[in-house]
């Protein structure tokens, strides 16, 4: 093992089941700096419990996890703020780290928010809880960002903006991201290495190796190898409740 | 000064209401209000320990509390029961073994209605110094603990993932419930303990912004329900706990005009 001082988190054939059924299993992967890793695959392949595997969020794993920092920035995939809780924007930029008004301000400017500052967050449409989300997970300007599908609900020409953005800030920040998203194109061009999930890792590569590879081609079809087409998937495979893999 | 009962009722009630502010506000957020009931109800079992082995009150309910805290977890672990139904299985029983107790226990005289409703002639000067003493003990820890009990209030993934150890804090926070209600219940009474906890929150909820502003209000809540409510106490010779929990109730009610005036501004 090259024991490269780049490395921020390393996932050696992890896995996480619940009853006996596993959600994810065997999944090896590294993330660092300055590189953008990203998990594609369908619904329920394992994505979000792989960012939580190596988050260490789920702590009952099987093989191991490697952490080499705690600077972490972490978008997950779903937040609901109950009503009974006032929170503003602010209050919300300032939960897991003390942050003095100038890098809020520059966070939530990024992503192009800074004028909900005072907002409540329950007054926010999808997209801006979005782009607040990501602002408070670069705020403070971590070592890993994971960032679990950052742009849903975000309207087009923002969607585009904020994946530039993620990519500016892992270059100016040289950070690692971990990033979960279903927009193939988006992927394929702004991604250092792409991991493909079906419940355990059907492939794993380069942008290009990923899409020229048979099994991405099987799960997410032809035309998705040609990489600007959009997302479509079919299942040429189901999984047991052991993990076990079976041709349909 | 301290000779007065009733001075002694108003300082332990402003004392109770300090820490029952922004406890309350928690037991909100984090949907605890049957949680503190059960606590509450475990508390007569407390109360009788103390009897029997002529121990301190406030000690031994809540160290009563914290087991049956203990227990509730381990019951979550072994049972597929929902929370609310192994809540309640907890509350009613350790409320009813405690009243059969009570019942054997027939060589001391016990006033039951005080317990379950608070009685302010009983607050003694050491009544008075567990209640600020250990009202203190439970701020430090609460805001020592603060910003990782808040944010997994918010968001648990996100406090675990950022590096903040949500679980210890909620740990903690089960702790500092147990010794809330050990240090009120000669003032409110178990029955009640839990409405000082909710209501001057549910007002402060209505009518602030922030966390902040919602934690101040709810402090300011609780202290005027329990200045209003104890004179009335004295006035109409009512149980110290009822009249505190219908004055925070009036407040609420009065809370609910303001949030009223706010939705109509908004349309």
């Amino acid at each position: 093992m090259s024991s490269n001082q780049n490395i921020l988190v390393k996932l050696n054939n992890a896995g996480f089941s619940v009853n006996k059924k596993w959600l994810v299993k065997g999944v090896s992967l590294q993330v660092e700096k300055g590189k953008i890793v990203t998990l594609i695959g369908p619904n329920g392949s394992g994505k979000s419990t792989t960012a939580k595997i190596a988050l260490g969020i789920y702590k009952q794993i099987d093989g191991s996890v490697e952490k080499y920092t705690n600077k972490i920035g972490y978008v997950p995939q779903k937040i609901s703020i109950d009503w009974t809780l006032p929170l503003r924007v602010n209050d919300f930029m300032l939960l897991t780290e003390r942050l003095n008004n100038e890098k809020i301000d520059e966070a939530l400017s990024l992503t192009g928010v800074i004028h909900l500052k005072n907002k409540n967050l329950g007054d926010l449409s999808g997209g801006e809880f979005q782009r607040v989300l990501l602002a408070q997970a670069i705020s403070k300007k971590p070592d890993l960002l994971v960032l679990d599908e950052p742009v849903q609900g975000v309207d087009f020409t923002g969607e585009i903006a904020l994946y530039e953005l993620i990519k500016k800030i892992s270059d100016e920040l040289n950070c690692g991201i971990l990033l979960i998203s279903h927009d193939l194109h988006t992927v394929m061009s702004a991604t250092d290495y792409v991991v493909c999930l079906n419940g355990h890792v059907c492939c794993s590569g380069s942008p290009m190796e990923v899409a020229k590879n048979n099994e991405y081609k099987a799960l997410f079809g032809e035309q998705a190898s040609q990489i600007l087409s959009r997302y479509e998937h079919r299942h040429d495979h189901i999984h047991t409740d052991e993990g076990e893999i079976k041709k349909n | 000064m301290l000779d007065d009962f009733f001075i002694r009722a108003l300082l332990a009630g402003i004392g109770v209401a300090f820490v029952t502010g922004p406890l309350g506000c928690f037991v909100i957020w984090r949907r605890l209000s049957y949680f503190g009931d059960t606590l509450a109800h475990s508390a007569l079992l407390g109360v009788t320990l103390a009897f029997t082995m002529e121990f301190n009150i406030a000690l031994s309910v809540f160290v009563i509390s914290s087991i049956i805290a203990l227990i509730l977890i381990q019951l979550q672990k072994r049972t597929n029961l929902p929370g609310d139904a192994l809540l309640g299985l907890l509350a009613h029983s350790s409320l009813a073994v405690g009243l059969v107790v009570v019942g054997f226990l027939t060589f001391i005289r016990f006033d039951i209605m005080g317990l379950l409703f608070g009685d302010i002639l009983a607050v003694s000067v050491n009544d008075l110094l567990i209640i600020w003493i250990g009202g203190a003990l439970i701020l430090v820890t609460l805001k020592f603990i603060w910003k990782p009990l808040f944010a997994s209030t918010v968001n648990y993934e996100l406090a675990e993932a950022e590096g903040l150890n949500p679980d210890r804090a909620k740990a903690i926070f089960t702790i500092l419930m147990a010794a809330i209600i050990a240090i009120s219940i000669k003032m409110v009474g178990l029955l009640l303990i839990t409405g000082m906890l909710i209501i001057p929150a549910a007002m402060a909820r209505n009518l602030s912004s922030s966390p902040q502003s919602m934690v101040i209000l709810s402090i300011v809540g609780g202290l005027l329900s329990v200045i209003i409510g104890l004179f009335t106490s004295l006035e109409f010779n009512t149980s110290s706990g009822p009249s505190i929990i219908t004055a925070a109730l009036l407040l609420f009610i009065l809370s609910l005009f303001k949030i009223k005036q706010s939705i109509k501004l908004k349309n």
